[in-house]
């Protein structure tokens, strides 16, 4: 378990130090993923070593978000003024994206299987 | 001693995690999705807050302990895409046609709407990477003229509707392979959809994980392109 989390931070830590390093755009957990999926597949890390720590993690992602949503009632006033295009955007756009990359995904994974077949 | 007190660490984590733990208690009893438990104890904990009248920034002592963890849990996702790797490489191409729509849909319905209804340039600006996780939105805003902190509120948002509505939504609309829903929610609501698709699938999981570090990939690079295609 231990060495788990500290593989996984240590990954973090390599990824920020990458991102800050050559100033990119891309945070450094997300190019710490990037890393970790390569060290795996190089056979630099095995598996075991991580399954715990990140079963741990991933079964209570949904919790690390709730303080960053909480952050929200800071902003309370910017979002009162412009509520109408805020929340119409947003609602109807979460919509329209899951409806095109689901529809658009699914029917290539069908072509592609149908070709197979 | 009251305001010392809800200005230690220990406040934020303790409302946290008590507030958390009834909205599950409460998710499981109701069985509504609507009742999903990121949303509930978001507003929840706002409530206790306004009640108590404690400042965000005391709460955010205890809060930004337990924040740190997504950045180690992001890194985790990459144990379900080694799992996967051989379903996923199978499926590359949907997969990355599928995030590239997305994220040009995300920007273009997003922007236009907002553009449409009347709102302000800064608002424009801070909807466009709203589907991106937040460390990404973040850096994307800061370089094209948006506001930070109206972004990191807005992809809040964006993650509770996909994580309340994304899977019902998919299976409404005849989205039903596991790879394609999750898909579908990871690259709208990026983390917060991606914890609700691994509650679903652990496949759908996987692939909304893939889905919003491409996503946002794919966003940062396209939107300098299309703001000067579009000269906004």
């Amino acid at each position: 378990m231990i060495r788990g989390f500290a593989l996984l931070l240590l990954f973090q830590l390599c990824g920020e130090f990458i991102s800050r390093g050559l100033d990119l755009s891309i945070p450094g957990n997300v190019l710490g993923m990037g890393l970790l999926l390569l060290a795996l597949m190089s056979n630099l890390v095995e598996i075991k070593w991580l399954v715990e720590a990140s079963e741990l993690l991933l079964s209570h992602l949904a919790l690390f978000f709730v303080p960053a949503g909480v952050g929200v009632m800071v902003y309370s006033d910017l979002i009162a003024r412009e509520w109408l295009p805020i929340t119409v955007a947003t609602v109807v756009s979460t919509f329209v994206v899951m409806a095109v990359t689901g529809k658009l995904a699914q029917r290539l994974e069908t072509q592609e299987h149908d070709d197979v077949d | 001693m009251w305001t010392e007190l809800t200005a230690t660490p220990l406040f934020g984590v303790t409302l946290t995690l008590v507030a958390y733990m009834l909205a599950q208690v409460l998710y499981k009893r109701l069985g509504s999705v609507w009742a999903n438990p990121v949303l509930v104890s978001i507003a929840s904990i706002i409530l206790v807050l306004k009640l108590g009248d404690i400042e965000y920034r005391n709460y955010a002592h205890g809060g930004d302990l337990i924040l740190f963890l997504l950045g180690p849990s992001v890194v985790a996702l990459a144990v379900p895409l080694y799992q996967r790797r051989l379903q996923l490489w199978k499926r590359k191409l949907p997969i990355l046609v599928g995030i590239f729509a997305g994220a040009l849909a995300s920007i273009l319905s997003a922007c236009g709407l907002a553009w449409i209804l009347g709102g302000s340039r800064e608002v424009v600006l801070s909807l466009a990477p709203k589907s991106v996780t937040t460390p990404i939105a973040i850096s994307i805003v800061e370089k094209i003229g948006g506001v930070p902190p109206l972004t990191a509120a807005l992809v809040v948002m964006t993650g509770c509707i996909g994580a309340v509505c994304g899977p019902e939504f998919c299976r409404m609309i005849g989205v039903t392979s596991p790879v394609a829903s999750g898909l579908a929610v990871g690259t709208a609501a990026h983390g917060i959809g991606t914890a609700r698709m691994l509650e679903v699938d652990r496949l759908a999981g996987a692939v909304a994980g893939l889905a919003i570090g491409l996503n946002g990939l794919m966003t940062t690079f396209l939107l300098p392109i299309l703001m000067s295609v579009t000269q906004f």
